[in-house]
């Protein structure tokens, strides 16, 4: 799963079985520091909520279909989160400071 | 399976109900050398590890949901386990804890 950003909206009147009421938005994937990486994909939004300008986070290949409410539909990139925060940490309970 | 450092958290509260009471982690994906490849994911957490831990993912689907517990959820990439070493060609390249 991956970070991205929701930058544009994609409008198909004529679709394939089983996607009809899925909103498809184009997304940027972005490195862990939010800086694009990679090439622009098209993803069903599986949160119903996703709009243009929002960092989500995506996932990619079979499990993008389970992300919808009829999971037996081609498609292979889904919305599955809107992201409120990424919050880089350094240590945690069971480490101590390596770097 | 892949090797990663976890170096972050992902906070949402509109995602899909898999992801709902799940810490979902910013890991590093590590070469054999045990340094940051370049690259990232972001994984559910299964094992109850933290920042800075080296980490056993799984990025692939019908293990994850296995794993979760339920037979569809749009998950790929899970933790399942916290490395203390790696040992590559008879070196230790990771040794944690």
């Amino acid at each position: 799963m991956q970070l991205a950003r929701v930058i544009g909206t994609v409008v198909a009147s004529v679709k394939a079985d089983g996607l009809e009421g899925v909103k498809f938005l184009l997304v940027q994937p972005l490195d862990r520091h939010e800086q694009p990486e990679g090439n622009p994909v098209v993803a069903a939004d599986g949160v119903h909520m996703a709009g243009p300008g929002e960092l989500v986070y995506i996932v990619g290949a079979r499990e993008a279909s389970q992300a919808l409410p009829n999971t037996f539909v081609p498609v292979d990139h889904a919305i599955v989160g809107i992201v409120d925060a990424v919050e880089e940490l350094r240590y945690g309970p069971r480490t101590e400071e390596r770097r | 399976m892949k090797v990663g450092r976890v170096v972050g958290t992902v906070v949402s509260t509109i995602s899909s109900p898999v992801f709902e009471g799940r810490r979902l982690l910013l890991c590093d994906l590590l070469d054999a050398s045990g340094h940051p490849d370049g690259s990232y994911m972001i994984c559910v957490d299964t094992v109850g590890s933290g920042a800075g831990e080296a980490v056993l993912i799984i990025d692939e689907g019908s293990s994850a949901r296995q794993v979760i517990g339920m037979s569809s959820a749009p998950v790929r990439a899970i933790v399942v386990g916290v490395i203390d070493q790696l040992i590559v060609d008879d070196e230790l390249v990771l040794r944690e804890g």
